[in-house]
């Protein structure tokens, strides 16, 4: 008899009004032992998260229900519509969770010691002492330094791979029995993604936990995991040992997941091609001001000094972790931050144009912003979202030929014209992105700033939009400025890269060579925490 | 998904038209979305049907016929004034078609079509008195402390009180959301001192103001609109302005501005929609404030000009006749009928407008 066993489990949430019921998952069956890390891994919708909160009975019940027989069993006891009352006795004691998103699942107005403290209060009913004296040694366990100055900290105060810590002491506040990590890491950059895999590998060994990880990312699944369940539309279409999955996919989804990383390198670029777009020493400095009359006592410096160049036909990658800088380095080449230094488009100086003089030119540079869920107005339909740029620059005659356009940009990023009078909401996260390329599409720009284009997309959606990003420069001679965090993805784009670490550019060069050489050693880190994990999995695999 | 992509199917079926107007397919979700709130959609109808009514309230409560055929001719008291001599009487002024001698002069040569209720908002009724009187055959609902017919009030008190609420709402809403969004949008000098002048203006003593100033003129409709207005204004500014502070660093406002949208085009097509909801949620509370301030003004006797037909007198008067209830049982069952279907109808467009809503 296993730890945890979960037995033709279902979940299906009833319909809006009378909209049809939705089969979330749909009769999966897995078990979990101590000692064991069982990973669930698919893309977003494939119902993971969903069979994660069943397993604590979180989920909104009665608008979600299960069928009568889905059965999950923790030690021989059947979970499945237990009493409230046991419940929350399992809840955060025996079976503890850790979320994705470390910004908003702690409680931004209770310190830590408070935080971590209330589930020892609650299920253990321990001495606040005692309690204090708990805390600080789970603080010391997930490794937050300084952890005796930090007990009276709130959230705000700490960085997103502190907070991830801080969610882990109060996970295994009671030593439970098995751990939840609904993707642990996704929120964080990569370096801090591998220290807290380690945590949470060296926990595991510690405590005896056994380990439910749910991740789309296929790395962490091979570097972490005993056992994996590849999951799609509800479904577990395979599993077995990570290393057999890896080795030898059965299952055709599996294997199109594994094909899915983004592949391939861009042509090399035409050394000739004319510069287009020059950045010369670049700075973005925002002002801090302090007292009562708001003098300036400081700056951020967001972008200190940064030259570039960017050709013709060629990609530009800035890569960096999270507050490096790269994207207000974007917005600043666009003129849509105020920044100081020179900015050449097209050999034309731009840098002191007043807005009203620059937005003939908006036509030629364009953006694409990072999360398709808010760059697209959620009151517009697809096709005045598109149309948009069309209307304001005078292209097209009349409605039906601007409509023609939009509706061949739209083939263009593959999706279906007949789509064109939906709203965003209705698409899934790599449609709206296709919308957002699209509408940056139309105007047939010469430069388009891609920030972040596919870090909130599925991986085997991201090989998409990537492999339509590379199409479309080699169709329309685009120049890209690529800015990411994610090194695989600017490997298969970029001819040369930046690499930018608060504010500065620490290295620079062509891409092969910066990924396979890094001279500098935060360039160093970052590839080895990047590429280090993968390595490490090659092995085991 | 499914139930969206049959309504895209239902849209786009060639020639989908609303009230003779081609509607575009997110036009027709959003009014099935609204029909799908039942409750809203029929008191809707029920609103505009009662509305619509009173809005004829010439033609069907007036104390002057609609039609009299007199010695071969016809003649519409009801639009035109006509002398007592016109129908052989003695005097060069307006015919009193109440009168007998009148009625039965023009009788005498011809006939006369009276209105439903023969009475208008200033009648005096031949009720026997003594006033208020009880509803009778030819008073409905009673009469009043000055023995006018309460349901020919009513119809005029309604028609002014939703006539006014709305007018009132609409320029205030206007301005409201035009001032918050302009405070929102451009921030820094501007929205300080936008700020504070509310702050100070919202400081006045409105019924104070109010009153002191009906000593100085005869209020009527357009003076007590302008007096409120004055500060109604102010209601929305809060909710717009910081819906546009938050919509003016988001994604698509940026995308807007790389595409090369001057800032009022920014602003008017891409965060003020986004914006609207918030609004939507709260002009039921706009309406029915309006609409109840001019009662409550006619309450305390600050209101329209004495003799004007209003709510709000008439519950005055049920408050100082307790012995006849059907002044302030007629006067409260209005209002609150009113003010639910009210809420009712903007409970429904607030649905029709959220854009994760999808039609069933």
């Amino acid at each position: 008899m296993s730890l945890l066993e979960v037995r033709d489990l279902s979940v299906t949430f009833a319909g809006w009004r009378n909209a049809p019921a939705v089969e979330a998952v749909r009769g999966i069956s897995f078990s979990l032992d101590r000692g064991e890390t069982l990973a669930l891994v698919g893309e977003s919708g494939s119902g993971k998260s969903v069979t994660a909160l069943s397993v604590l009975q979180l989920l909104p019940y009665p608008a979600a229900a299960h069928t009568p027989e889905s059965s999950i069993q923790f030690a021989g006891e059947e979970l499945v519509g237990a009493a409230p009352t046991r419940l929350r006795e399992v809840r955060g004691n025996r079976i503890a969770m850790v979320f994705q998103e470390p910004m908003t699942s702690l409680n931004p107005l209770h310190t830590l010691e408070k935080q971590i403290a209330e589930t020892l209060l609650i299920h253990k009913h321990m001495p606040a002492a005692a309690a204090r004296v708990r805390t600080l040694e789970l603080l010391h366990l997930v490794g937050l330094r300084d952890a005796e100055s930090r007990l009276g900290a709130y959230p705000h105060q700490l960085s997103g791979g502190q907070r991830q810590r801080v969610m882990i002491a109060m996970a295994i506040a009671n030593e439970p029995d098995i751990l939840i990590a609904d993707e642990p890491t996704t929120a964080l950059d990569v370096t801090i993604q591998a220290q807290i895999l380690d945590l949470m590998r060296e926990l595991r060994d510690r405590l005896g936990m056994a380990l439910l990880l749910i991740t789309h990312d296929l790395a962490i699944v091979r570097h972490m995991a005993d056992r994996t369940c590849v999951m799609t539309q509800g479904e577990i279409v395979e599993s077995g040992p990570t290393g057999e999955i890896f080795a030898r996919p059965k299952h055709a989804y599996t294997r199109r997941l594994l094909a899915a990383e983004p592949q391939g390198r861009v042509k090399p670029a035409d050394p000739a091609a004319p510069l287009l777009v020059e950045g010369e020493n670049v700075k973005v400095w925002f002002p801090i001001r302090r007292g009562v009359l708001r003098r300036v006592a400081g700056h951020i410096k967001a972008v200190d000094g940064v030259s570039l160049a960017v050709r013709a036909g060629t990609t530009l990658g800035v890569v960096g972790e999270s507050g490096s800088g790269k994207t207000t380095l974007g917005l600043a080449l666009l003129r849509l931050l105020d920044a100081e230094g020179g900015i050449r488009f097209d050999g034309r100086d731009i840098a002191g144009e007043p807005q009203k003089r620059l937005r003939p030119l908006r036509r030629e540079m364009q953006v694409v912003f990072q999360d398709p869920y808010s760059s697209l107005s959620p009151r517009l339909s697809i096709a005045q979202i598109v149309g948009e740029g069309l209307r304001v620059h005078h292209i097209g005659a009349g409605q039906a030929e601007r409509r023609r356009l939009v509706e061949t940009a739209l083939v263009e990023v593959g999706l279906d014209p007949a789509a064109a009078d939906r709203y965003p909401h209705e698409f899934s996260g790599g449609q709206r992105q296709r919308v957002a390329i699209a509408r940056a599409l139309v105007l047939k720009p010469r430069f388009i700033v891609l920030d972040e284009p596919t870090s909130a997309l599925d991986m085997s959606v991201q090989a998409q939009i990537v492999d339509l990003l590379r199409e479309l420069q080699a169709r329309y001679r685009l120049a890209y400025l690529f800015i990411s965090h994610d090194l695989k993805v600017v490997r298969a784009l970029a001819h040369e890269i930046l690499v930018m670490k608060d504010g500065q550019i620490v290295e620079r060069g062509n891409t092969e060579q910066v990924m396979t050489a890094p001279d500098h050693p935060y360039t160093k880190a970052l590839m080895a925490a990047a590429f280090d994990l993968a390595a490490v999995s090659t092995e085991t695999a | 998904m499914n139930a969206s992509a049959e309504v895209i199917a239902a849209g786009t079926r060639g020639g989908d038209t609303f009230l003779g107007r081609r509607v575009t397919p997110l036009t027709r979700r959003r009014l099935d979305n609204f029909r799908a709130n039942r409750r809203g959609f029929w008191s809707l109808w029920v609103f505009l049907a009662v509305f619509g009514v009173t809005l004829f309230a010439e033609f069907i409560a007036n104390d002057r016929p609609l039609l009299i055929r007199y010695d071969g001719a016809f003649y519409v008291p009801v639009l035109y004034n006509y002398a007592e001599t016109v129908f052989g009487g003695d005097f060069p002024t307006e015919a009193d078609y109440r009168d007998p001698h009148v009625i039965g002069l023009i009788t005498a040569k011809g006939w006369m079509v009276w209105s439903l209720i023969p009475f208008s908002y200033g009648t005096i009724t031949n009720a026997p008195g003594p006033f208020p009187a009880p509803p009778s055959r030819t008073d409905w609902l009673g009469t009043d402390d000055l023995g006018r017919d309460v349901l020919a009030r009513l119809i005029y008190g309604f028609r002014i009180s939703v006539l006014f609420g709305l007018v009132l709402t609409a320029i205030s809403a206007a301005i409201g959301v035009i001032a918050g969004a302009v405070q929102g949008y451009f921030g820094g000098a501007i929205d300080l001192l936008f700020q504070r002048f509310i702050e100070v203006w919202s400081g006045m003593p409105q019924l104070y103001l109010l009153i002191i100033l009906a000593t100085f003129v005869q209020p009527n409709f357009w003076t007590l609109l302008g007096l409120l207005l004055l500060f109604s204004w102010m209601e929305l500014v809060g909710v717009v302005r910081a819906e546009v502070l938050r919509a003016r660093n988001l994604d698509y406002v940026r995308a807007a501005r790389a595409l090369g949208l001057s800032e009022g085009a920014i602003l008017f097509r891409h965060v003020l929609p986004n914006a609207m909801v918030a609004t939507v949620t709260f002009l039921p509370f706009i309406i029915s404030g309006s609409v109840t301030i001019l009662t409550a003004l006619d309450f305390l006797g600050f209101g329209l000009p004495p003799g004007s037909p209003s709510l709000g007198e008439m519950l005055s008067q049920g408050k100082a006749n307790l012995q006849a209830p059907w002044l302030g049982i007629t006067a409260f069952c209005v209002l609150a009928a009113m003010l639910t279907l009210l809420m009712f109808i903007f409970e429904a467009v607030r649905d029709s407008f959220d854009p994760r809503k999808v039609g069933s």
